[in-house]
């Protein structure tokens, strides 16, 4: 930007700006259309009382799905809305944790995937192929196939380790609320994985040969070159592997609606979301649910790049 | 039997034909459980064949939890790629508005069925769906293990977990090492209200919301039925069985692995189908009464129907598409095919089926004093209901909370949710 920056006012380029603006308008256009539009209609809805039987009965209600305070005349207190429901809270709680667990597990090992991805061996191509299969598979299939892989009587995994004498009976995976949220993890980490691999491999692959060389010339170990040369150097690019993971792990949906439907161990904030949006009569209180979840979703994000000190703009 | 269905469908192909109408096309959303979207299909080639009509079926997950979703959102949206939706016996009340009121279309046919289940399915003086199967669960039992260990078919809970833990016990002594006692649906869905509102019920613990409206589920009847039932998983009933719906627990039933289930009627023809390794080795019992005061068998009404959509584009050829399938005819061959509880009186009587599917008879004074959930009390509140409910019983039973303090707090939750009333 700095070398064109003293012909900002020349009308060439003054006609840039014209038609670069005229180039992004049909894609502005079309997100205010898909995005900016049913964003703006959801959280109108969180402050009307509007069911989905009959959307155009709907009363303007202010803060109300949100937070209420209803004084009854015995003089005892009641606060309610969303912000005073433990279900939602519990459902807040249950994704962040998910997140954080799904995409550390994640990051570490789509690292080491990608080290042994990035060495030179044979067959490297075929096996490069073969990890991304999990990414490959929808996700609904892949639930489906984990649920019955997971399944208590007939499930694969329960019989191996049971005749590998690693547990003594068979584990009701999706069942209990000790596994439940084991399973879940399970299943999100093999499929995405090798997303983070993919990525963190396209880094390493960009790393100048010659640095690691100099290093190695200069005594150091492998372990060392790892730390001081190769992590410092790809961080960038891991940094926003881990934005696009984190923001896809906050509004998990699809695993947990088909392998643990309902359980409240597992619910994460989408499913609690869409519960109230069209399986109760709550179209008001799921569009509020749908608002602050979005807030927090942007609220995380832009915390996230603070910490991480990363510029979104290309520059270091 | 060839001839005869012949011979119907020339009949209604006449009466069909009368009306002049231009061929259409149709499509239906039914869940898939068991072979019900198999049965569908074939009755609607023969729907297709005296109207002329297309219709192609539009198939949902198992679950009623989530097919209801999916109508509310459908709906909701106006959407009128559906003609026709198969639709719970509870849905009525939630989803009336924007179904089409069948009252003078099906005048000639309601009488057939029986009276409860068309009130079941009419909301302020509309008829909004026309019943097509109804369902009240069994207690399937392993004639074969209870025949060898000499034991009875139970009356009470507490001899269904006797009689479980004792077969199980040894046949487990004697290598069978996969076999439980009992499989019901534990699932935290709808079908967990069912089975909870069966156990609860009968031990004297009352209906969870009485007609009059009152909340009454926090009792401590129903709390010793839940203990009772929390006892039984992981020893008589597997851990995983708080996962199970309908075809989970039929699966481990019918590969022979437990030696009572609970399920509806459909269970009972694929159980004795050709490839089932159980066939010929069960029978089916009232479900058991608890212990306790007032206690007695209760078993859930379930059931099914189908509405047609007020935003069907052909709402002429759909409602003749329900009174096809909902027809006597239809119905019997459902029968016979799925052992579904007929809707119609008469087919109780139908010697075909008393052979063919002798479960169908005798289950007639069972649908009969079946209980229906609260939804006609609850009404559009209903599956929020429905779902404290079965949270609270799924969390009593993997252990969180003691029975009588998740219910009182579920009273408390509901009493908040009826505010001034349902």
């Amino acid at each position: 930007m700095s070398v064109v920056a003293p012909a900002r006012h020349s009308p060439l380029m003054a006609r840039r700006v014209r038609s670069a603006w005229l180039f992004l308008a049909p894609m502005l256009l079309v997100l205010a259309a898909v995005a900016g539009w049913p964003l703006i209609r959801t959280v109108y809805f969180s402050f009307t009382d509007a069911s989905l039987a009959d959307l155009d009965a709907r009363r303007f209600v202010g803060f109300d799905n949100y937070f209420s305070v209803l004084r009854l005349p015995s003089g005892r207190v009641i606060y309610d809305g969303l912000l005073a429901d433990p279900v939602w809270w519990s459902a807040v709680w249950n994704t962040v944790r998910f997140a954080a667990i799904s995409v550390t597990c994640e990051t570490i090992l789509g690292m080491i995937v990608a080290l042994v991805l990035n060495a030179s061996f044979p067959g490297r191509g075929i096996v490069r192929a073969a990890v991304l299969i999990p990414w490959a598979i929808p996700t609904i299939v892949s639930a489906k196939m984990w649920q019955w892989m997971l399944n208590d009587q007939f499930g694969i995994i329960n019989v191996v380790l049971v005749n590998l004498g690693l547990i003594d009976h068979k584990i009701a995976w999706t069942a209990s609320a000790d596994t439940a949220m084991a399973a879940v993890l399970i299943v999100d980490i093999w499929k995405t994985t090798p997303f983070m691999a993919l990525l963190i491999l396209a880094a390493l692959q960009m790393l100048p040969r010659e640095i690691i060389e100099v290093a190695r010339l200069d005594g150091a170990n492998p372990w060392q070159i790892f730390w001081r040369v190769t992590l410092p150097l790809i961080r960038p690019a891991v940094t926003v592997a881990v934005i696009f993971r984190a923001l896809d792990a906050l509004r998990i949906f699809d695993l947990i609606y088909v392998l643990t439907p309902n359980n409240v161990h597992t619910k994460s904030m989408s499913v609690f979301t869409r519960e109230n949006l069209f399986e109760f009569d709550k179209f008001a209180y799921g569009s509020a649910a749908s608002t602050l979840f979005f807030l927090i979703l942007a609220l995380l994000t832009i915390a996230y790049i603070r910490i991480g000190r990363i510029s979104l703009d290309g520059g270091r | 039997m060839k001839p005869v269905l012949a011979l119907l469908t020339l009949a209604i192909g006449a009466v069909l034909s009368a009306a002049p109408a231009r061929a259409v096309d149709l499509s239906i959303v039914s869940g898939d459980t068991g072979n019900g979207i198999k049965v569908l299909r074939e009755i609607l080639d023969r729907y297709e064949k005296v109207s002329g009509n297309k219709v192609s079926i539009v198939v949902l997950p198992p679950s009623t939890t989530d097919q209801f979703g999916l109508y509310r959102l459908w709906l909701a949206a106006g959407n009128s790629d559906i003609d026709v939706y198969q639709t719970d016996v509870i849905w009525a009340p939630q989803l009336a508005s924007q179904l089409v009121d069948l009252t003078q279309a099906t005048k000639d046919v309601v009488g057939a069925h029986f009276p409860s289940i068309i009130q079941s399915q009419t909301v302020n003086d509309r008829l909004v769906a026309l019943p097509i199967f109804t369902d009240a669960p069994a207690l399937y039992y392993r004639k074969d293990l209870l025949d060898k260990y000499g034991a009875k078919v139970p009356a009470t809970w507490k001899e269904l977990a006797g009689t479980a833990k004792l077969v199980m016990d040894k046949e487990r002594a004697a290598g069978n090492k996969d076999i439980w006692g009992f499989v019901f649906q534990g699932n935290a869905y709808e079908g967990l209200t069912c089975n909870a509102l069966e156990w609860v019920m009968s031990s004297g613990g009352g209906r969870i919301v009485e007609p009059d409206g009152t909340i009454s589920v926090d009792n401590p009847n129903a709390a010793a039925a839940l203990d009772m039932v929390r006892g039984w998983i992981g020893t008589i009933s597997p851990p995983g069985v708080l996962a199970y719906q309908e075809e989970e627990s039929r699966g481990v039933w019918q590969t022979g692995n437990a030696v009572f289930m609970r399920n509806w009627p459909y269970a009972y023809a694929l159980g004795n189908s050709q490839a089932s390794p159980i066939k010929g080795k069960f029978d089916v019992a009232p479900l058991p009464a608890g212990a306790g005061e007032g206690a007695r068998p209760v078993a859930t009404l379930g059931g099914w129907n189908l509405a047609v959509s007020k935003y069907s584009k052909h709402p002429d050829a759909a409602i003749g598409l329900v009174k096809f399938i909902a027809s006597p005819q239809m119905q019997k061959y459902r029968t016979l095919k799925t052992s579904n509880l007929p809707t119609i009186q008469a087919l109780y009587d139908d010697p075909d089926i008393a052979r063919q599917q002798p479960i169908v008879p005798r289950w007639k004074q069972i649908f009969l004093n079946a209980v229906p959930r609260p939804s006609a009390t609850v009404k559009i509140k209903y599956n929020e209901a429905s779902s404290e409910f079965w949270t609270a019983v799924h969390n009593t039973l993997s252990g969180e909370g003691s029975a009588a303090d998740n219910l009182a707090d579920l009273q408390a939750r509901l009493s908040k949710l009826k505010g001034k009333g349902w």
